[in-house]
């Protein structure tokens, strides 16, 4: 980042800390017509997430935490209530709000370096030298600079993820979506990227909204962490955690917080409803 | 270089065998030649012109109709993977009349357009369109959603969705389907030689189809292998190096 800086290169004003944005929801209730009937997977669902917050959503699989992101993204519309970035409508998908998706979504037919390249190459203003430094800096802010000619099925799973994340930075957006992206991993590579992702998160300065399953990651990651009950899926609860970054996982501290978070999805959870950790 | 040198003993091999059965004379020589009077007719027809010029003839026709069949294609498997009305029509069309073995276009090609060119070029082009159509079609309709969706938050928009992310994403299919046609038009393209003299060139299958009326069995083995020596190539030349990037880019080869 400094070396770029002393260049006064676009790259270096693309690389600059952008104010995130403010997230309003209100009332959000979103129907599902499937197979097995009707699904109300969101039922009049509110949130505000203020600048450069972050949260985390926990609930039971199936409570509407994919659903609300992807309305928050504008890949989906809400049935009924309002979606609003920094006071404005969400009308559709845009750079603003990036999504890391609980699936994998890189693409097969470019390597590491073409899929962080991709969403820069979507931006005007930018000479072609300014996207590969603004993609190089990602890679290297996650640790993969070795790896930008590796093709994607050439990664581990952590690795790839590492990707997904670049890519998702790399086109400076004010909002992170993030939908399990963690789950897959082992133990290890998750501490490592918490790590990388609270140091990312302050440096880069981004509001983000972080799906998960596992309580512990939520009370490591969040400023608050909202807590989702399924069928219909609905918040119920909230916890503010207050504790110092950079945190560490395993500490007791986090534990308090976890099991207090984890009483309250356990409540909140219909009984045949296994929750993950 | 051990591949190379197994491949090159197992054609020693063939040859070899192919030259025994000549000399055992369990087949009458005018029926069964040996090696050296196929490599002789080759020789001759290679150093007096006329396999260069059949060659030529039969690789325009094959390329010009095959270029034809992509450029047409392609589209054609887009529009109808993206829209019900087309894939209800172009696409049923398409699903039909790639069951249709081509050589079967070659009575109708002969009555609309008559011993030419465009009959020729008709043939190969029918060989290669429906494969590529149904094959750019499937490959569409396998791309992840995901794909599109990942796209659409980084801000691309519709065409560029679609030469971006879509039809890369599908390429794999399309090379198939590529290959497919490809084969069928070199096929169709044969029969359609074999059968029809057209005097506006004489192609490697008319070349073959003389061989038979002048019971000349070294100038029908020579043109068969000429033939088959082409389809190699085109698949070494052309296929295998697109298929061994794509292999190793989506990481599906097995070797
Ligand atoms: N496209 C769809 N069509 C029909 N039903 C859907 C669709 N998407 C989601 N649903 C339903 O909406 C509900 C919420 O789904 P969603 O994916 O948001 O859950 P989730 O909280 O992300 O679950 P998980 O933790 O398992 O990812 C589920 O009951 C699901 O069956
Ligand atoms: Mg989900």
């Amino acid at each position: 980042m400094q070396r770029l800086s002393r260049h006064h290169s676009s790259a270096a004003e693309e690389l600059e800390v952008i104010a995130p944005s403010k997230l309003a929801i209100e009332n959000v209730s979103k129907n599902f017509k499937g197979a097995s009937g009707a699904v109300l997977a969101l039922d009049r669902v509110s949130l505000n997430v203020a600048e450069g917050e972050f949260v985390c959503l926990v609930g039971a699989s199936g409570c509407g935490k994919t659903t609300l992101l992807n309305i928050i993204a504008g890949l989906e519309k809400p049935d009924s209530g309002t979606v609003q970035a920094d006071g404005k409508s969400i009308t559709g998908p845009g750079r603003e709000r990036l999504v890391m998706f609980q699936e994998p979504a890189l693409f097969p037919w470019l390597n590491v370096f073409g899929n962080v390249l991709f969403g820069l190459k979507l931006k005007p203003n930018l000479t072609n030298k300014d996207r590969h430094d603004v993609a190089k800096y990602y890679l290297e802010l996650v640790g993969l600079s070795r790896f930008e000619r590796a093709n994607v099925h050439e990664l581990s799973g952590g690795m790839k993820q590492r990707v997904s994340l670049a890519r998702a930075l790399a086109p400076n957006p004010r909002v992170l979506l993030m939908d399990e992206p963690f789950a897959a991993l082992d133990a290890l590579t998750r501490e490592q990227l918490y790590g990388d992702l609270q140091r990312i998160w302050k440096a880069r300065n981004k509001t983000i909204v972080f799906v998960t399953h596992n309580v512990r990651e939520a009370a490591c990651l969040g400023d608050r962490v909202i807590v989702f009950s399924p069928r219909p899926g609905r918040i119920r609860e909230e916890f503010a955690v207050d504790l110092p970054r950079p945190r560490d996982i395993n500490s007791v501290d986090l534990a308090v917080h976890a099991t207090e978070i984890t009483k309250a999805l356990k409540s909140h959870s219909q009984p045949e409803v296994a929750i993950a950790e | 270089m051990k591949r190379f040198l197994l491949a090159a003993l197992f054609f020693a091999v063939l040859l070899l065998i192919w030259e025994a059965l000549f000399r055992a004379k369990i087949w009458s020589p005018v029926l069964l030649p040996s090696p050296r009077q196929v490599a002789v007719y080759l020789e001759g027809a290679a150093v007096d012109g006329t396999l260069a010029k059949a060659t030529i003839v039969t690789m325009r026709r094959l390329l010009i109709g095959y270029i034809i069949g992509l450029v047409v294609g392609l589209p054609l498997g887009l529009l109808t993977a993206r829209w019900k009305v087309w894939q209800d029509t172009i696409g049923t069309l398409a699903l039909g009349l790639q069951t249709l073995p081509s050589v079967c276009w070659v009575p109708l090609a002969l009555l609309w357009f008559g011993q030419t060119e465009a009959a020729m070029l008709f043939v190969v082009v029918m060989g290669t369109l429906w494969s590529v159509v149904i094959a750019t079609e499937t490959g569409v309709r396998h791309v992840p959603p995901i794909y599109r969706r990942a796209a659409l938050t980084m801000g691309s928009k519709s065409l560029h969705i679609w030469f971006k992310v879509i039809l890369p994403a599908a390429l794999p299919f399309i090379v198939s389907g590529m290959k497919q046609g490809w084969a069928f038009a070199w096929r169709s393209l044969m029969a359609a030689e074999i059968f029809v003299t057209i005097l506006t060139g004489f192609g490697l299958g008319q070349l073959l189809h003389y061989g038979r009326e002048l019971s000349a069995m070294e100038q029908v083995i020579g043109i068969m292998i000429v033939i088959v020596v082409i389809g190699l190539m085109a698949d070494k030349i052309f296929f295998s190096p697109i298929e061994k990037f794509l292999h190793r880019r989506w990481g599906t080869s097995q070797a």
